[in-house]
């Protein structure tokens, strides 16, 4: 009957369309972004973080960064707490992504000092000699319009002072970048909780060995070289070639980074290649 | 009864647009998996990857492939309803709306004016013309099929007029955006709600576009090409149903381990499972059509890319479901299998289709012979081979880098960095870039072909006494 009236065929086929639409399409919108899963500390961009988060988009850094930590063992150990419904309550659009050319970018937030985002993101392979991430230098010349900011927080409905909006004067969209880059996973305090514990005596397993300070160079260059430079005299973190810290304490340091300062937590590294590091720091010049 | 006169031109036009929109695809495709290996490819800021991406898949899925689906329609539709198109003269204004939008949409997507959602990235005002477009087209095929002179309507027609409501339902809602700018939006929805949305679209525009419209091509290609008809009448009314009931509850199967409600990810899981029936519903009708038939695969190179094409859908099919899989989805989300899956589909079973249909109808719309046919063996040769080098290196690289990413010490900490993983994915980076240039090789081939098939053309186009 259907095979010979296109109109009846037209309207079963939007019902038979429209059924499984409403009960996964529509019917979650119930309970997704209300107060079940509404967090506190989660709060709207500010205009420079948003203005940066509409450059994300611009240059569509979502076709090779996801922005969602998944509850799975390694990822958790490699991004950092896995993602909350509540935490993107303010994010239109999403930008989870659906691939992983670069790294998960949803707890980015924090990991870096702002310099070192700066010099990345102007030249990415200066500090990651092999990645195929694009250069962005570009976005220094790029000035922020402070009303067309203004006008997008309006529409956003987001709150915001003068104060903010005449400060984004002379900005750059670098900058804007930056300041999102820095927000992104941050409000919520995961890395107190997340922070692992060394526990235990510290004893360093093989000092000054040969081998293990060949492997901590190699470590050095692929983790560390980007903030203290190549040959330990620093760059955007502090030198290093004079070294102070007795192993335990700087195996300890390491570890946990400096959260505050700038320098990042390298426990994931794990222990075995941490003492390296170590070895390599301390004993290098040592014959 | 009289014979009907057919509306060619304007089918000959589309042909000819969604071939050169494929080719921009491909070599975007090709120059994006070189960006891949070497950044110093990405002219900054209009020609980097970020940018040219969502270009590629764009001008892949929209301008060769629904180009193309509307050429298709305008032709069969008027086969199958032994009548010409209601009106000749809006398919004319669909024609030049289409190549708009395209080329409105491909400069905005360079300058930057895009929405992030994967298959959506164009801004409000482009999709205002999309919507115009749809519309138009729409209302064509519908008049066009409602007076008609054949009583039944072929499975084809069922398929088209799916999908010409299944887009039009997704694309609105997927949409909903508030301007702030002629070319800025901020989606209607946020969050996990944007999300859940956005790949409800996603994998339905994988059933309404890349899915419903290459199987009309398919029902009524393969008869044509065998002169045998389809094999079970009864299964493909079966599979049809089946096939866009189910699709629509599966969009979640991309957000799987993420903040989206458990239970839309379980049902999306199941729903993804249970879809290998109506997809291989059609792949069954089509190897069954092939009973006593399957010499022509060694002897009509037309049967050659149908089935094929039906048989990668087929691979499709299954291989979809299982990433669809929590435990599986887990190991190669975001990794480098999807893409090897994507150009499965894309390359494999949607262009081997479309490469058939126009090899079938050109010539006749030329009113002459194919210029070679050597050189369609050799196009299909290269571009399975092309897209076999793609897929599977990906498929390799993917479990690859999966395996890499999930690697954990016996103390706990990560085995490898993330750059430690990229590095070694490099070499097949390589390797699928070598298959894309085969690729397309291939379609050059096919394009110089159909160009010197179309220098034969005849004054006189189609004999106005041929039938459906
Ligand atoms: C071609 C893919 C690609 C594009 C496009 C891309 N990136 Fe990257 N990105 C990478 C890769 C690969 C890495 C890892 C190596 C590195 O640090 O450079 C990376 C690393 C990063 C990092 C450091 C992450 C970490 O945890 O160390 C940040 C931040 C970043 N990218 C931001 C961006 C932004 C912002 C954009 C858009 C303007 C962007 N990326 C575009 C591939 C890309
Ligand atoms: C993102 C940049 C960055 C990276 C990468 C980095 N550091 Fe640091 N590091 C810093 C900064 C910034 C400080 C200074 C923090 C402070 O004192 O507040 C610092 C401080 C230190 C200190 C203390 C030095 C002192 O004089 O107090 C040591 C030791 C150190 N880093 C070792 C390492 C090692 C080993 C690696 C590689 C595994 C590494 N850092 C990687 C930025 C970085
Ligand atoms: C039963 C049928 C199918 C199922 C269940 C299915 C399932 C899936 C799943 C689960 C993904 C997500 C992979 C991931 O990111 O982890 C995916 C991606 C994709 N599939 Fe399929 N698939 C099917 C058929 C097809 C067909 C026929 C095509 C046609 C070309 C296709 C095209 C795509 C595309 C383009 C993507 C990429 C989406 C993106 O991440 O951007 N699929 N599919
Ligand atoms: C030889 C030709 C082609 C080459 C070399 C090519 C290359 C690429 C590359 C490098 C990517 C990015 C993959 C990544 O994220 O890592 C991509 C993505 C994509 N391409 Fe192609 N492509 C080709 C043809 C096509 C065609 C003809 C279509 C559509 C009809 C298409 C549709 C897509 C889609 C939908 C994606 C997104 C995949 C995803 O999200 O996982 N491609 N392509």
């Amino acid at each position: 009957m259907w095979e010979k009236k296109p109109v009846i065929l037209l309207i079963l086929a939007t019902a038979a369309i429209l059924v499984g639409t409403c009960i996964t399409m529509v019917l979650p919108f119930v309970w997704v972004n209300t107060e079940a899963d509404r967090i506190t500390s989660v709060t709207p961009y500010t205009p420079l973080q948003q203005d940066g988060r509409d450059v994300y988009i611009r240059e569509g850094c979502n076709n090779c960064h996801s922005q969602t930590v998944r509850p799975l063992v390694a990822e958790v150990l490699r991004y950092g707490d896995y993602s909350k419904s509540g935490e993107f309550v303010y994010d239109r659009p999403f930008l989870w992504g659906s691939r992983r050319t670069g790294p998960d970018l949803a707890r980015i937030g924090g990991k870096y000092p702002d310099a070192w985002h700066y010099k990345h993101m102007a030249d990415p392979q200066s500090m990651v000699p092999r990645s195929n991430m694009p250069d962005y230098d570009f976005l220094t010349e790029a000035e922020i319009d402070p009303e067309y900011s203004r006008k997008k927080m309006e529409t956003l409905g987001f709150p915001f002072t003068e104060a903010q909006i005449s400060s984004l004067e002379g900005k750059t969209e670098m900058d804007a970048m930056v300041a999102y880059l820095q927000k992104l996973g941050s409000d919520i305090p995961w890395r107190q909780s997340a922070k692992t514990e060394v526990v235990g005596e510290l004893a360093n397993p093989s000092p000054k060995d040969k081998a293990a300070i060949r492997a901590g160079q190699l470590l050095y260059a692929d983790n560390c070289a980007m903030c203290h430079a190549e040959d330990l005299t620093g760059d955007i973190g502090p030198a290093l070639d004079e070294p102070y810290l007795d192993d335990a304490d700087l195996f300890r340091l390491i570890h946990d980074g400096i959260e505050d300062g700038g320098m990042p937590s390298f426990a994931a590294l794990g222990s075995a290649r941490l003492w390296q590091l170590v070895n390599f720091i301390n004993y290098r010049k040592q014959p | 009864m009289e014979n009907p006169t057919y509306d060619t031109t304007i089918v000959r036009s589309f042909v000819n647009w969604s071939i050169l929109w494929g080719l921009v695809a491909i070599l975007v495709g090709v120059l994006i998996s070189f960006q891949m290996v070497n950044p110093d490819l990405n002219i900054a800021p209009w020609f980097t990857y970020g940018r040219l991406r969502p270009l590629h898949t764009n001008a892949g899925i929209y301008g060769w492939g629904i180009g193309s689906f509307m050429a298709l329609y305008l032709y069969m539709v008027q086969r199958l309803c032994r009548t010409g198109l209601w009106s000749p003269t809006l398919a004319k204004v669909q024609l030049y709306l289409f190549n708009a939008t395209i080329i409105t949409a491909a400069v905005t997507l360079v300058l930057g004016f895009q929405t992030s959602k994967e298959y959506h990235e164009m801004e409000w005002p482009v999709d205002l013309m999309i919507v115009v477009l749809w519309v138009i087209f729409s209302v064509n095929i519908i008049m066009t099929i409602i007076k008609r002179r054949e009583e039944q309507m072929y499975v084809s027609l069922w398929y088209m007029l799916a999908s010409l409501v299944g887009v039009a339902i997704l694309f609105l809602v997927n949409s909903a955006a508030v301007p702030v700018s002629l070319f800025k939006s901020y989606s209607a929805f946020a969050g996990t709600n944007d999300a859940n949305v956005q790949w409800w679209f996603g994998h339905n525009a994988v059933a309404m576009v890349l899915t419903a419209p290459p199987l009309a091509i398919f029902y009524y290609f393969l008869p044509k090409s065998t002169g045998v008809p389809i094999y079970s009448h009864r299964l493909s009314i079966v599979a049809f149903w089946s096939l866009i009931f189910m699709y629509l509850w599966t969009g979640a199967h991309h957000l799987l381990w993420t903040p989206v409600p458990d239970w839309v990810q379980t049902l999306a899981m199941g729903f993804s499972v249970m879809l290998i029936a109506p997809s291989w519903g059609s792949v069954f009708n089509g190897y069954l059509s092939m009973n006593g038939q399957w010499h022509q695969m060694k002897e009509n190179y037309l049967v050659k890319f149908l089935i094929l094409g039906i048989t990668f859908y087929g691979l499709q099919t299954l291989q979809g479901p299982l990433q669809a899989i929590r435990s599986f989805s887990a190991f190669i989300h975001y990794t480098d299998w999807v893409p090897g899956h994507v150009h499965m589909g894309t390359l494999g079973w949607v262009s081997l289709v479309i490469f058939a249909a126009i090899y079938y109808l050109y010539p006749r719309l030329c009113g002459t012979e194919l210029h070679s046919i050597p050189l369609a063996n050799l196009h299909f040769w290269l571009v399975l081979v092309g897209q076999l080098i793609y897929s599977v290196s990906m498929w390799i690289a993917g479990v690859l880098q999966a395996s890499m990413w999930h690697a954990i010490n016996p103390d706990g900490s990560l085995s490898f960095t993330f750059m430690e993983t990229v590095v070694r994915l490099y070499p097949y980076w390589w390797i699928r870039a070598l298959g894309g240039v085969l690729y397309l090789v291939g379609v050059l081939i096919f394009i110089y072909n159909i160009y010197k098939t179309a220098a034969k053309a005849q004054p006189q186009s189609v004999p106005a006494t041929e039938n459906a």
